[in-house]
């Protein structure tokens, strides 16, 4: 087990046994925030910076407070002010620039941007975002944050020669965030790579990022990284190599088909265990959470077992996304409890340390 | 060697129609391309391909393509708006980040007509009409096939519906047809044979000159030398992602009596200028022994170009056509 994992602990702690519940990040915004956001883009509506940020803050306070209201152990603030995962740092990262919108698919676009000039930090990416989730939370509060590999392979590149080397920059510029959060009081980073998914040859580039982004940040903070939606054995067990302390997987999408690629070899990390589906709109049940949790129990013991949905839910609808981390944390309770009392094995034996 | 300043299509949308379409026909997978858009959506579509077709004639291009602004589905735009196909998942296209609906094809694949009636609106438009068409052996791989039953007989008929559909073309100049999975998933011993006459099939079809364009890397060198035996009068090489394999299997090889080159990245935003373009042909000139004589030289981007903003599209077409008004020699 991590060190760094027991300081999330809730106190008064009802089981025994502790299963972190958390999220991946994103959460579906309210309705009347995309509209304060196109008020703001409105030249002709008198709704300046001032009141965008005030929106924002109401809804970060709201989607915080939904998170522990559903139970939560560790929370986010649904990523309120962030418009996309690759645009919103983008957006703060001198030697970027955006140039107009590109097709995804069918009528879906991204404004990917592009890296003219040699990275370098300007102002902080999300200190203010952490300082204000910390404030209203009574939970500890996870940050997001997304990782460098993503951000070079989802950006053009006209200034290196090659997206390694740009990735090698941003992983410095990504430490030096995380520096600056952890000053602020954060103790636990999730760094996003969903890019790596799609190009899983490139493992070591990520492997040598990390390296970078862990340099010199204390060991009870913990770095979790977030993969999801690709063809996990091509990255495992390399990714064992990592410098991070959990990993973060969407399992349940794909009915836990790739569950066994973590069972050979053993499981050396954390394992934060994607046991609802982001992308169904359909609210699993808790006795189906709970069986999937249990599959997570084959791959490590329960003090190594974090629970989590597949992905950011952002494109859930609210009350759905909501359901699904009520029943999530009702899930885990239960799955504690029946650990505690025997009634559940532990089928994953406890790591040599 | 004649300079001829073109591009492999699959142009951005507009901006304004970006939202304008997105808007008439929604966000969602059963939203996109059917082959029976109304009567609104079609004339937002006959105006796209107006500016298109005009922006390319403005900058001077050799040849005009229609822009291929109703392909939603990229490449698999023929099969997924054929009525014996059906639209199953969105999947990954390529390995790039983008996405398409999954063409099922699950019934002949007849004639349907659809390439043909975007390209005769575009020729009313412009002379030097190039038309773009998907290879067959590329389409036969993005596409799932319930009908068929095996891969030699559905390459094969793929090719046949290809055929159907270039015969019905207007005038034309040129006839491009794109093999990237040529490159990116090689057939192996005895499918790069089939995938060679496949292509010759399309390409007898075409009353016009016919390139065989590939890219995302060089051919393996024996898919390189099956494709020579198909009756294209060019073949087009990516020199923007493999400059060295792709000379390599020119001058170990040989080519078509003329060639593609694919010099401009239709991937990147840095935007190459007219000498750079034309530098890398001179280089291409130079690198290969001088016995071997071209009479045409397609100066092209390697990809299709919907992957850039507009105005980055905007700024190569016009790069691509400078890099040629100069010099013909």
């Amino acid at each position: 087990m991590s060190s760094n994992r027991e300081q999330f602990r809730p106190d008064g702690h009802d089981n025994d046994h502790f299963l972190l519940t958390t999220v991946v990040g994103s959460y579906p915004k309210p309705k009347w925030l995309d509209r304060a956001s196109d008020l703001h883009e409105d030249p002709e509506a008198s709704f300046g910076d001032e009141e965008l940020a005030e929106a924002e803050d109401d809804a970060a306070r709201l989607i915080t407070n939904e998170h522990e209201r559903a139970g939560l152990d560790v929370v986010v603030d649904g990523e309120m002010r962030r418009n996309e995962m690759v645009e919103f740092f983008a957006d703060r990262i001198e030697g970027y620039e955006f140039n107009g919108p590109v097709k995804v698919w069918g009528h879906n676009y991204f404004d990917k941007p592009s890296v003219v000039d040699d990275v370098s930090y300007d102002e902080s990416w999300l200190v203010d975002e952490y300082e204000f989730t910390a404030s209203v939370a009574d939970r500890p509060v996870k940050v997001p944050i997304t990782g460098p590999y993503t951000l070079a392979s989802w950006s053009f590149n006209e200034a290196y020669d090659g997206d390694d080397e740009l990735a090698y920059d941003l992983a410095d510029l990504v430490n030096e965030e995380i520096e600056k959060l952890v000053d602020a009081g954060a103790r636990y980073i999730q760094i996003d790579e969903p890019a790596l998914a799609t190009t899983p040859d490139d493992h070591a580039i990520v492997g040598e990022c990390l390296e970078r982004i862990a340099a010199g940040i204390p060991d009870d903070v913990r770095i979790g990284l977030h993969v999801c939606y690709g063809d996990y054995s091509r990255i495992y067990p390399e990714i064992l190599e990592f410098p991070v302390d959990e990993f973060d997987l969407e399992l349940a999408n794909g009915d836990y088909e790739q569950l066994d690629v973590f069972k050979d070899p053993d499981f050396s990390k954390d394992l934060a265990l994607g046991v609802v589906d982001a992308h169904v709109a359909e609210v699993e049940s808790v006795e189906e959470i709970e069986a999937n949790i249990r599959k997570g129990l084959e791959v490590v013991p329960p003090e190594r077992l974090t629970v989590s949905p597949d992905c950011g839910v952002k494109l859930l609808p609210r009350e759905v996304a909501y359901e699904k981390m009520a029943n999530l944390v009702a899930a885990a309770r239960n799955v504690e409890a029946g650990l505690d009392d025997g009634t559940i094995d532990v089928p994953a034996a406890p790591a040599d340390d | 060697m004649n300079r001829i300043a073109t591009t492999p299509g699959l142009f951005p949308l507009p901006d304004d129609a970006k939202e304008t379409l997105s808007d008439l026909k929604g966000h969602q997978k059963h939203d996109l391309v059917s082959g029976d858009e109304g009567p609104e959506i079609e004339a937002t579509y006959d105006d796209v391909r107006e500016e298109l077709v005009g922006l390319q004639r403005d900058a001077g291009l050799d040849r005009v393509v229609e822009g291929q602004a109703r392909w939603d589905d990229m490449l698999a735009h023929p099969l997924t708006v054929h009525e014996n196909v059906e639209t199953g998942g969105i999947v990954r296209y390529y390995d790039n980040n983008n996405f398409y609906r999954d063409p099922v094809v699950e019934g002949e694949l007849t004639f349907s007509g659809d390439l043909a009636g975007d390209l005769e609106k575009a020729a009313e438009l412009t002379d030097g009409l190039q038309a773009v068409v998907p290879g067959p052996y590329s389409l036969s791989e993005l596409a799932t096939d319930e009908y068929y039953g095996d891969d030699e007989r559905f390459l094969a008929a793929v090719a046949d519906f290809l055929a159907g559909e270039v015969e019905a073309f207007p005038d034309v100049e040129t006839v491009f047809v794109l093999e990237p999975s040529l490159v990116t998933d090689p057939p192996a011993e005895g499918e790069d044979e089939r995938a060679s006459e496949a292509i010759d099939t399309v390409a007898q079809a075409a009353d016009a000159d016919v390139v065989a364009h590939t890219y995302w890397g060089a051919l393996e060198e024996k898919v390189h030398a099956h494709l020579l035996d198909a009756g294209v009068d060019a073949i087009g090489y990516d020199f923007v992602t493999n400059h060295e394999d792709n000379l390599y299997n020119v001058t170990e090889y040989g080519t078509k009596d003329s060639v593609a080159l694919g010099v401009v990245d239709g991937q990147n935003t840095l935007v190459e200028s007219p000498e750079t373009i034309r530098e890398r042909v001179d280089w291409f000139r130079d690198s290969v022994p001088e016995a071997i004589e071209f009479e045409d030289a397609y100066v092209t981007a390697n990809t299709g170009l919907f992957y850039l903003p507009v105005n980055r599209f905007e700024q190569k077409v016009q790069a691509l056509a400078d890099a040629t008004r100069e010099v013909t020699a």
